[in-house]
């Protein structure tokens, strides 16, 4: 496709990804990938699509980047104004109906599909699913993007309720990775928040082959050319 | 009438084909256009699309009372999205409400029940909503959704106690049509488990609780085996004078054992 055709500037910029949160005792792990695509275009190739709405809630985003982006930053403004007029900070279940308000009332206008995860005092680590549509329901271990498709059989089948932390966190790698394998528009790094009563951390994980950022041309193996047959 | 037709509209087939405005005449459309657009440059747009649906919700009145069931699963698509939904809600202790169709569009007809149960304790008259009352409302919303073009693409069944006890059942959908009966099914099992159970429907009497569970048992038995839009998991919702309340999840009973002795196609 040309640079100067009509086309290349027309796709909309979309978040086609692959995002996931799960439960444990202690909080909410979330994970994402970092491909942010036009088309066949990778626009940003190491985006960040776990996104701070307020000081122990993230939202995990997947759809139209544009739609995504102003619906996070116009939930974070409602619970920051929130947290003035209760003098608390937002819980969880708050957050998720701010985002489930705008994805329901604009439905027809928005392309979002919103995973809310975090942690407050009173239910402790929970995650919340908002698909395309506006629906909200609270599920403890959820994936969604268009890379989910292909790693809702493995979710199914390897997920147990009782995970630690790291556990979690190897876990949501796993997935996402196996995403990433078959979806063109899920790629780059696998992004990863970790929520608890004590704050939030924040880690990166490399989806080459030897786990390292930088890696060296090399040649493969050398082809077999022996002439000897089995 | 059909030969004679110099102006190439299309006859109506079926009933209430007529009131199809949308249709393009010469085009055999059962189906709603993708969006309803109004032109101009501040023109609105409606999409036309469920998204998150639930399948069939089946109603059965019997003696004493109503009973209500309704699979677990919510869809995207063909994708069996949520497993573990409920789709029958007890609104107060006389009013069972069993969605079908867009759920995102079934949780905000929910939040706007609760809404108006408030509203009624306000008053501070301790009278709580009755099932026809709260039918008759739930026609007007969704007959006054679609005359504005722009439907809660929603199937309802709703029953429960009415005044002085007596069972009530209705079913409302998205054109804001209603009607009342002993049984009620929207989706697909209107047309798999209403012929049996009308059948099964002593000329005499009404059911009694046990028949009505019975009839119900069957029916999602049928609809797990011939829908494809269904899980083998169902809620069931019950309002008698003894209690009400939702029970479940239950599992349906299978039987494949006549598979094994099919050979060639």
């Amino acid at each position: 496709m040309s640079y100067f055709c009509r086309e290349y500037h027309d796709i909309p910029v979309s978040t086609g990804t692959t995002i996931m949160a799960l439960e444990y005792a202690h909080g909410v792990v979330l994970g994402a990938d970092s491909r942010t695509s036009a088309g066949s275009y990778v626009a940003n190739r190491a985006s960040d699509k776990l996104t701070e709405v307020a000081d122990r809630i993230y939202c995990c985003r997947s759809g139209s980047a544009a739609d995504t982006q102003a619906v996070a930053d116009l939930v974070s403004h409602s619970l920051n104004y929130h947290q003035y007029q209760f003098g608390r900070p937002p819980t969880v279940w708050e957050a998720a109906c701010d985002f489930r308000h705008l994805c329901y009332t604009y439905r027809n206008n928005l392309l979002a599909g919103i995973i809310v995860a975090g942690y407050d005092d009173k239910k402790g680590g929970q995650v919340y699913s908002i698909p395309l549509g506006g629906m909200l329901v609270r599920e403890p271990c959820t994936i969604g993007g268009s890379g989910s498709s292909y790693i809702f059989g493995y979710v199914h089948d390897q997920y147990r309720p009782d995970f630690s932390k790291e556990q979690c966190v190897a876990f949501i790698r796993k997935c996402i990775q196996l995403a990433i394998h078959h979806d063109g528009s899920s790629g780059g790094v696998i992004r990863i928040a970790i929520i608890t009563a004590d704050g939030v951390e924040r880690r990166v994980y490399f989806n080459t082959e030897t786990g390292q950022p930088v890696t060296k041309h090399k040649k493969l193996t050398e082809l077999d050319t022996s002439e000897e047959s089995d | 009438m059909w030969s004679s037709n110099i102006y190439r509209f299309r006859q109506p087939l079926w009933p209430g084909d007529a009131y199809d405005f949308n249709a393009d005449p010469l085009q055999h459309t059962h189906k709603l256009p993708l969006e309803y657009t109004t032109p101009g440059p501040f023109g609105t747009k409606h999409s036309t699309a469920a998204i998150t649906t639930g399948s069939s919700v089946i109603g059965i009145r019997f003696d004493k009372g109503v009973m209500m069931a309704a699979d677990t699963l919510v869809s995207y698509g063909s994708l069996a999205r949520y497993q573990n939904m409920e789709r029958i809600f007890m609104i107060n202790n006389n009013i069972l409400f069993g969605g079908c169709g867009d759920f995102a569009d079934i949780q905000s007809i929910i939040r706007g029940i609760e809404q108006k149960i408030v509203e009624d304790q306000c008053n501070g008259d301790d009278i709580e909503m009755k099932p026809k009352a709260l039918g008759q409302w739930m026609t007007r919303v969704l007959y006054d959704r679609r005359t504005q073009m722009n439907p809660l693409l929603v199937d309802v069944v709703l029953g429960g106690l009415d005044v002085q006890g007596k069972p009530y059942l209705a079913n409302v959908d998205l054109r804001g049509r209603s009607h009342d009966d002993f049984v009620i099914a929207t989706g697909f099992a209107r047309h798999l488990t209403i012929p049996f159970i009308r059948s099964a429907k002593p000329k005499d009497r009404d059911f009694n609780m046990d028949e009505a569970h019975e009839m119900i048992k069957r029916s999602m038995q049928i609809l797990y085996y011939r829908d494809t839009r269904n899980n083998s998991q169902y809620t069931l919702g019950v309002c008698s004078p003894k209690n009400c309340g939702i029970e479940g999840p239950y599992q349906v009973a299978e039987n494949w054992s006549y598979a094994a002795g099919i050979k060639g196609y």
